[in-house]
């Protein structure tokens, strides 16, 4: 729509969200608010698993054992909801996508990240890659709370944070992108928050 | 989880406040006009935006409350004291106000005519507003499949919609409706007031053994909890939809 847009009579604001770090449309909150399609699944350590299947079908798995042997990085971003609401410098540790991809061969530009509960979403693969995508395992320094994705989720910080499933079981790459869940469900196919690619088709 | 077709693209429109009326003593209902509404899903939400003289905005999340009825749509919003969106919501828009809405959002907490499942709503606070669109919405199509709602509230008077509830309940294939207090209760009330626990899922939701889809929805920690304790009581966890409002996590 155009800036001519009609004011609300008597409607001031508080003003409280003007802040560089944020993207437009955000406001700060400084508690961690809980989004999910249904309840939290449990899911004990010795079942978890995360594999990575490639478009060609070859298949690579990690026990939880052999993901928490892996190098993993601690990491300070920002992390901006759909709803909304942005969080700034929270801090988490997990291992590099780059660590985890490091040696497939794929010549796939998306992936399927699939969760615990059955939840789905897109990413393009070169945004999981070059240091910009982890599965995290620890926020704020302790492990991570099964209500906000633990014993894992994927952290893709540069995008709104539905893509960053929870409960995250493992990624499919595939040749041509395909909806997940909540973008089969009304939301963008790409979630830039800083050009506020909430919706479908927005 | 099922898959849902792609929804059609969704565009800002300027609506106009009709009507503001108290809902109880911290809630408001407002009745908005929205030229070419497209109609929506009984659960689904708007985002509402506001803009101020100077162009500054704010943009809050809404559910619709009302079933669908061509250009006119209604939504139900709780007073926060310290909110920004809100105070000014509940208790300043003047009807004839323009307010911007973008919607209808959301394709996966809703429920359609079509679903022959029984239903178990449960609600926490204003959480029983698109759960409210959903029992309207099967008034309107003189649905028959079982419907059962477990409401929790302050007390009595923060009860939204109660005339209307009262009537969804007594009408022919009326829903079954609980209510539960979690600060004061009616004079009378069998129970003392307490905050929804397993033992009350276990008497006044529907059982596990009926293949119930269920709608939790309301502040976060409830929804947790709730959500906890139906999959205890042996709910199918694909079954079971979720809806927190934020903002905030407590
Ligand atoms: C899908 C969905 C559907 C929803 N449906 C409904 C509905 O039907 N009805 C309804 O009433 N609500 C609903 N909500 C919630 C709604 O979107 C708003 O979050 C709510 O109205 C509060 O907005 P606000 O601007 O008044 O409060 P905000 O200004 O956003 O503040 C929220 C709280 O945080 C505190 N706060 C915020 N910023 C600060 C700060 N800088 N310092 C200190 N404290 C701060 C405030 O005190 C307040 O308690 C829904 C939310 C979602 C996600």
């Amino acid at each position: 729509m155009s800036d001519r847009r009609p004011a609300t009579p008597g409607f001031v604001g508080k003003r409280r969200s003007e802040h560089a770090a944020l993207p437009p449309g955000q406001y700060l909150t400084t508690d961690f608010p809980v989004l999910s399609a249904g309840p939290t699944p449990p899911i004990p350590l010795d079942k978890w698993a995360f594999s990575l299947v490639t478009e060609t079908g070859a298949a690579k798995e990690w026990s939880w054992s052999q993901f928490r042997a892996l190098p993993s990085e601690p990491i300070v971003t920002d992390i901006h909801c759909v709803t909304r609401w942005s969080k700034l410098g929270t801090h988490w540790e997990g291992v590099s996508l780059d660590t985890l991809l490091a040696g497939v061969e794929t010549s796939a530009g998306f992936a399927m990240a699939h969760s615990y509960a059955g939840y789905t979403t897109n990413v393009p693969l070169a945004d999981l890659c070059g240091g910009k995508a982890w599965i995290a395992f620890r926020f704020d320094e302790k492990d991570l709370e099964p209500e906000h994705g633990g014993p894992a989720r994927l952290l893709v910080p540069h995008l709104y944070f539905w893509k960053s499933a929870k409960w995250v079981r493992g990624l499919t790459l595939m040749g041509e992108d395909e909806p997940g869940f909540w973008e089969q469900n009304g939301y963008h196919m790409y979630g830039d928050p800083w050009k506020e690619q909430r919706y479908t088709g927005e | 989880m099922e898959r849902t077709a792609i929804h059609r693209r969704v565009e800002w429109r300027t609506a106009t406040v009709v009507e503001r009326r108290k809902e109880t003593d911290s809630a408001s209902t407002l009745e908005l006009h929205v030229a070419g509404w497209p109609g929506h899903d009984a659960g689904q939400h708007v985002d509402v935006r506001l803009t101020a003289a100077d162009g500054y905005t704010a943009v809050r999340t809404y559910s619709i409350a009302s079933a669908p009825d061509g250009d006119n749509l209604e939504l139900t919003i709780e007073l926060l004291p310290d909110g920004e969106v809100s105070p000014y919501l509940v208790e300043s828009v003047a009807p004839g106000s323009p307010v911007d809405v973008l919607g209808p959002i959301g394709g996966w907490f809703v429920w359609h005519p079509e679903q022959t499942e029984p239903i178990q709503l449960i609600a926490g606070g204003s959480g029983i507003v698109p759960l409210m669109c959903m029992l309207r919405t099967r008034a309107q199509h003189n649905v028959t499949a079982p419907f059962h709602l477990l409401y929790s509230v302050r007390g009595p008077e923060s009860i939204y919609y109660a005339d209307e509830l009262a009537r969804l309940a007594a009408a022919d294939f009326g829903a079954a409706i609980t209510f539960a207090y979690t600060r004061t209760a009616p004079p009378n009330w069998p129970a003392k007031p307490q905050r929804v626990r397993a033992e009350l899922i276990a008497t006044a939701a529907l059982p596990a053994s009926q293949h119930p889809t269920a709608y939790v929805c309301g502040p976060t920690a409830f929804v947790e909890v709730v959500a906890g304790m139906l999959t205890q009581a042996g709910y199918d966890a694909s079954r079971i939809k979720t809806e927190r409002f934020g903002p905030t996590g407590k």
